[in-house]
């Protein structure tokens, strides 16, 4: 299945997860945050929100700004 | 004079100078700039993780004890800094944020427009919000109705170094403000920061003046002295302008020939 992250075109397996679509553009533990199709997915329920195709994922953290 | 304490949203800060990281060439600059600033609370920008990045500004933020302030700088709509301000609040655990919609990259200008929607959205939600504005006494006054925590008005354009370029509506702002006022975007060195304080403004906000100066480390010293000054200053009360001298030396008991 095709998901767009973070602007991205990607191949993940049927039925990824946003929890694998994350760890597939970082691994940083912490300060990270996603919102699928403009909708902020909490950390809590990034294993259990499967990804579909064409959906788009954001992915982001804190840099130098401001 | 140690009760003077800035506080926003019932909570106190040990600092009136505000900073942003953006435009420090390395974190080891960013981190002694950072600290000889003495600020307690700093800004960050949110972007797409870069898997290639190396050292993490939170780190630097964590490491120093300063308390993080995302923002929203790049959203041009009301839609994209509320997302934006979302995805910050679930990645840093904080419901802060600095407010920045602007309407073009040419001059950063906030668009009051979007400004006014998103923090409707963003107070409706729970946020504190900060709202980065222009310097105007009656849009400001608007944001603190919304229920904006503080409004933070601009001198002139961000990294300018124009510094206060309408030192008048800054102060209607401060006069009519029920909330802190943080000066923020465009003081270029030392005395603007002590001007924006000498107007009343609670506290500044800046970058780019500290993280692009030739010697980071000592302009953040710099501001945190003038920041300190002109609070003391306006504290203290200036004397009224005269238009003529005013001697300082008793005229009277002079040797005369």
């Amino acid at each position: 299945m095709k998901v767009i992250v973070n602007g991205e075109p990607r191949d993940l397996p049927d039925g990824a997860t946003v929890a694998e679509a994350v760890a597939s553009v970082t691994a940083a533990g912490a300060g990270v945050a996603a919102a699928l199709n403009d909708e902020v997915v909490r950390r809590s329920a990034w294993e259990t929100t499967r990804l579909g195709d064409d959906d788009r994922l954001e992915v982001l953290t804190a840099v130098q700004g401001g | 004079m140690d009760d003077d304490r800035l506080v926003i949203a019932g909570e106190e800060l040990g600092s009136r100078l505000i900073m942003g990281t953006g435009g420090a060439p390395s974190m080891s600059v960013l981190r002694a700039a950072l600290a000889a600033s003495g600020t307690a609370l700093t800004t960050v920008a949110m972007r797409r993780v870069d898997p290639s990045a190396r050292g993490s500004v939170l780190d630097v933020l964590s490491e120093c004890g300063i308390r993080v302030l995302p923002n929203t700088a790049g959203c041009f709509t009301a839609g994209e800094a509320v997302l934006t301000a979302k995805l910050a609040r679930e990645a840093l655990g904080t419901s802060w944020v600095k407010l920045e919609v602007i309407a073009d990259e040419r001059t950063l200008l906030p668009d009051p427009i979007e400004l006014v929607e998103a923090a409707e959205q963003l107070v409706a939600d729970g946020f504190v919000v900060l709202p980065y504005t222009n310097d105007d006494p009656v849009l400001a006054r608007r944001l603190e109705q919304i229920g904006c925590a503080a409004v933070m008005p601009l001198g002139s354009p961000i990294g300018s170094g124009l510094g206060i370029r309408n030192p008048h509506n800054i102060e209607l702002i401060v006069e009519r403000a029920g909330v802190p006022v943080i000066l923020d975007a465009g003081l270029g060195t030392a005395s603007d920061a002590a001007l924006a304080m000498e107007l009343g403004c609670d506290a500044v906000l800046l970058a780019t003046a500290v993280t692009r100066a030739r010697h980071p480390e000592r302009m953040a010293a710099a501001m945190r002295h003038a920041v300190e000054a002109g609070r003391l200053a306006r504290l203290a009360g200036r004397i009224p302008k005269r238009r003529y001298a005013q001697a300082s030396s008793p005229f009277e008991g002079l040797a005369t020939s």
